[in-house]
């Protein structure tokens, strides 16, 4: 007989308001704790102690507009925060310090998350949805140099950019970036070219969270609808659909892959945190904590496996911590 | 000498003698002396020597001895039956009777049982010799030789070879096998009761005795005051026996009798589920599928989902037996399907956790006052109705705007709505949902209530819910709010009821004691609480509103609704609420005006023969004397005041209420304290 799903290790409150994202950052060795930024709609990015269970420091950099999209760059001193002030802000967080020390002014209203991928060594690239209808622009960050400007071929119609991620084979190909648009559909596009590569049409309805795996060329894509979509990527780097899955409630926030690729998580309008087991897409577990929409979840980046936690912020003001399937 | 005498078997010697004697004549006090003497030797002799009894004496030996002897002398009798020579075997009866009832069973039988086991085991003469033996016992010991044979006996069919048609031809024997041993009794151990009925069940003379006691059984274990006052080890005892008789029917027999096992089944399911223990519930269920399943072979079984430890007995017929010391388990849960996990890959050490509680998602109620009056009067989907209802109170107060604009087609549509689907507390989320619309928009809402009142085609509930609303509403209405929010739980004052019957007239008591103790001056108390924020009385506007309407028509009979005729309960609860309104109106510019026409009301109807009316009349004139300030009562109505004394006065003496009598009494105080305010 199966086990009824576990209950959070523990559950964060304090943040007053809606919570849009996390991010850990756990990897570093004592005396360090272990992080966990989170953005709310209230403009504020908590940094929460996860061994007190309590905020070290907020951040306030965005005037009150909704923080959607918090990243580290390479430990947890530099962080960068996306917010609906149309800003994205670079921090200096080190020895104590809270101070932005850039920011982008991206003029883009929408709700995509930009995305981060590190090229080298104190050298970034950020994807962002750009100020044009439906263009995304990849900027190298510290420079703030615009790399490219990726712009569907007209007629396209495939709506506003909603999600973005941005990888590399390993350290020496070229970056590329799948970005998953209104329409429904999921372009790869290439960098250096600027030009897209491929396109799928995932979904009927707008796509709301992608995430890729490149060991294994495979991603997955969540919308509005009741299906999660898996697509991969053959070695003419055309995407094709491997299957799909139906879930029980409609909407999809957040999809987000553990960085062993051994399980997945989803975030549900539901109210529902769904995992699933990244092979065969089986499903494992649903958690079901949260009283309001889940906005977003992540996955720690421990260096010791059975550490691993799962952070789930939702509208209802609390980020659930659950620490599920440490043991593999 | 004694010694001597037993260790020779003389005793037994003795006792073929008097057998022999039997046969012809005997003087019965010479069988009499020496029954005495041979059942009490023990006591007898240790009385005697007292320290120095043999051990040959004792009783744990003497009885086995005398178990000995008595085979013998069957033996004896046996030869000489064979030998077509007849003897009484009655005093043997009699020792062994006399014995058992003495309490030494366990010692005679445990000779005499397994003696009489082996010789009865082929030879028939020996069966008769037995099934004698213990005919002839006589009925005040018969229960417990019975009992002994019952209880020391290895099997059903052994008992039935040592006690043969016992219970068909003895009254006695009948008697404490079915109705004793089963329904008065129940500290028998499982073996017995399966040798008892098992016994029943091996003849057919005696068949129909099992039946009966099944029939018994089942009448007990149906009976509801007997699930609930009978110890639970005896309803066990009674559920095994059951269990026991249905393992023991034959087919024939279930078709004659599978009316009444299905009648008894339902009868005693339905009190057994409706205990509090769960052994009592787990017990009903276990015997009603038990019976369930004996009786339809081939159709839909009862089934309950019970885990209990079974027992197989050896006899391969039987199928089940509840252990006598079942380990309680709760009822499983339903196990969900698991998947299979024929696929063997890396992803399988992930173990699924228990999904079955992922469902999809209920609809949502409205989240608009309009949308809330679609659902309510058009919409089919009863999920979506019983989330409206549940949210609209909640609705109505958050968005006092939008409700104004459609209050009297709310308070028409909760009015007339009805339950469509079983909500818990139905009644209640109406009722609130009318109040918070009829306090968001105060005027409107309470002329349409107070016309709709008076209106053909109400029932008397919905008129007393009408009531119910008007009052509850002014309450709220009338307490000073705190940060505009109104507490509903802290407005329901413990004091203000809406109760029907006398319960109200209590509070009214209550309340007027209240206030006369607020009236007594207190010198120098400080300011001990924290003055309360000050708001404006939202009543005050509105209290004419909703108090002049409702006493207008009183008198005016409809078809059908006649307040004066025979809708008095609805009078009663008529004049209780403008007791309440009255009260509630206090220090609002109405309250003079409404006290006069309330006195008025009172005068005309104070005679009504109903005494919850006349409580209610005399709450009135409590509010009233309370609310209106003491000058205008003076000023304005003092004749009438000096009536209403005199009326007082005589409902105190004369009225057959005891109620009545005292709310009279104490209008008369308050009438004194306004005397002296003068």
């Amino acid at each position: 007989m199966a086990l009824p799903p576990p209950d959070p290790q523990f559950v964060l409150r304090g943040t007053s308001a809606a919570v849009h994202t996390l991010h850990f950052s756990c990897g570093n060795q004592e005396p360090d704790v272990p992080i966990l930024f989170s953005g709310s709609e209230n403009g504020f990015i908590h940094v929460w102690n996860l061994k007190t269970h309590r905020v070290d420091k907020t951040l306030d950099g965005h005037g009150g507009s909704s923080v959607y999209c918090v990243e580290t760059m390479g430990g947890k001193n530099r962080l960068l925060s996306q917010g609906r002030d149309q800003r994205i802000c670079l921090w200096d967080l080190a020895e104590g310090r809270t101070s932005v020390t850039n920011s982008v002014f991206t003029e883009n209203v929408g709700f995509c998350r930009c995305a981060l991928l590190k090229v080298a060594q104190g050298r970034w690239l950020m994807a962002m949805a750009a100020k044009a209808p439906e263009e995304v622009q990849v900027l190298e960050l510290p420079s703030k140099t615009s790399v490219c400007t990726l712009k569907p071929e007209v007629g396209a119609k495939l709506g506003m950019p909603m999600c973005l991620k941005l990888w590399q084979h390993n350290c020496d190909s070229q970056p590329l970036l799948l970005a998953g648009y209104e329409d429904g559909s999921v372009v790869l596009w290439n960098l250096l070219m600027g030009k897209a590569l491929s396109q799928l049409v995932c979904h009927q309805e707008p796509v709301m969270s992608l995430d890729f795996d490149s060991e294994k060329a495979k991603g997955i894509s969540g919308s509005s609808e009741k299906v999660l979509s898996i697509w991969s990527l053959n070695e003419q780097q055309n995407l094709q659909v491997y299957k799909t899955h139906k879930l029980v409630n409609a909407g999809i926030s957040d999809i987000t892959i553990r960085p062993d690729k051994k399980i997945l998580a989803t975030a549900g309008w539901d109210h529902r945190i769904r995992i699933f087991g990244w092979k065969k897409l089986k499903p494992l577990a649903v958690l079901d904590y949260h009283t309001a929409t889940v906005h977003c979840v992540s996955f720690s980046d421990h260096r010791n496996p059975s550490e691993r936690l799962l952070a789930a912020g939702s509208k209802d003001h609390r980020i659930s911590i659950w620490s599920i399937y440490t043991q593999t | 000498v004694l010694e001597q005498f037993l260790r020779e078997g003389r005793i037994s010697a003795l006792m073929w003698e008097v057998c022999q004697q039997q046969a012809q004549a005997g003087s019965p006090e010479l069988h009499e002396a020496l029954l005495n003497k041979i059942v009490c030797l023990p006591d007898h002799v240790s009385n005697k020597l007292q320290g120095k009894n043999p051990p040959v004496f004792f009783p744990q030996n003497y009885f086995p001895l005398l178990g000995g002897a008595i085979i013998q002398v069957l033996q004896k009798i046996s030869d000489s039956l064979r030998g077509g020579l007849d003897c009484s075997i009655s005093f043997v009866s009699h020792i062994l009777g006399k014995v058992c009832v003495h309490g030494r069973q366990k010692e005679i039988l445990s000779i005499l049982v397994p003696r009489l086991i082996d010789l009865t085991k082929s030879d028939c003469i020996w069966q008769r010799i037995c099934w004698r033996l213990v005919e002839c016992v006589p009925d005040r010991w018969m229960e417990a030789v019975v009992l002994g044979f019952v209880q020391r006996t290895p099997g059903a069919d052994v008992l039935s070879r040592l006690l043969g048609n016992l219970v068909v031809k003895n009254k006695k024997a009948q008697f404490v096998v079915t109705q004793k041993l089963l329904l008065l009794q129940y500290g028998h151990t499982t073996a017995v009761l399966q040798n008892l009925l098992g016994y029943l069940s091996l003849d057919g003379l005696r068949r129909a005795l099992l039946i009966k006691v099944l029939q018994e059984l089942l009448e007990t274990w149906g009976s509801s005051s007997a699930v609930k006052h009978s110890p639970p080890e005896q309803q066990q005892y009674i559920s095994k026996a059951i269990l026991i008789c249905l393992s023991h029917l034959k087919e024939p027999e279930i078709e004659t009798c599978r009316q009444e096992l299905l009648t008894s089944m339902m009868e005693g399911v339905k009190c057994h589920l409706d205990s509090n223990l769960p052994q009592i519930r787990r017990l009903g269920m276990i015997v009603a599928e038990s019976i369930s399943s004996k009786i339809n072979t081939d159709g839909p079984v009862l089934k309950f989902q019970v885990k209990v430890i079974m027992k197989f007995m050896p006899d391969a017929a039987v199928p089940l037996v509840l252990e006598s010391n079942k380990k309680s388990h709760t009822a499983a849960p339903v196990t969900p399907d698991e998947e299979s996990d024929a696929e063997l890959d890396s992803d399988d050490d992930l173990i699924p956790y228990d999904m079955s509680e992922d469902k999809e998602l209920k609809t949502k109620a409205p989240v608009y006052i309009r949308d809330c009056i679609e659902v309510l009067t058009g919409s089919e989907d009863v999920d979506k109705w019983e989330a409206t209802v549940k949210a609209l109170e909640g609705l109505v107060r958050k968005n006092p705007a939008a409700t104004k604009e459609v209050s009297v087609e709310l308070a028409k549509i909760l009015l007339h709505l009805e339950e469509k689907t079983c909500i818990e507390g139905f009644v209640e989320l109406r009722q609130r949902a009318q109040v918070a619309v009829l306090t968001t928009d105060p005027i409107p809402v309470a002329k349409y209530l107070t016309s709709q009142f008076y209106s053909l085609n109400y029932s008397l509930r919905q008129r007393m819910d009408i009531l119910d609303v008007l009052v509850l509403a002014a309450q709220e209405l009338s307490y000073p709010k705190s940060h505009g929010k109104t507490k509903h739980s802290g407005a329901q004052k413990p004091c203000i009821q809406l109760l029907p019957g006398s319960d109200s007239s209590k509070d009214w008591r209550r309340i007027v004691d209240e206030r006369i103790k607020s009236k007594t001056r207190r010198f120098a108390t400080g300011q001990s609480q924290v003055e309360l924020v000050s708001s404006p009385n939202e009543f005050s506007s509105v209290a004419g509103h909703f108090f002049f309407p409702l006493i207008q028509h009183f008198d005016r009979p409809l078809t059908t609704f006649d307040l004066l005729g025979e809708d008095h309960f609805v009078l009663g609860r008529l004049v209780h609420s403008l007791a309440v309104l009255m009260y509630l109106a206090v220090n609002t510019v109405a309250v003079t005006a409404m006290g006069k026409v309330l006195l008025e009301f009172v005068w005309a109807l104070r005679f009504h023969t109903d005494s919850y009316v006349r409580q209610g009349l005399l709450s009135c004139i409590s509010s009233m004397l309370l609310s209106v300030p003491t000058e205008r009562l003076l000023e304005d109505m003092t004749e009438e005041l000096l009536e209403t004394q005199s009326w007082l006065g005589d409902v105190v003496e004369k009225d057959p209420d005891g109620d009545c009598r005292r709310l009279a009494l104490q209008n008369l105080l308050l009438m004194e304290n306004l005397k002296k305010k003068l």
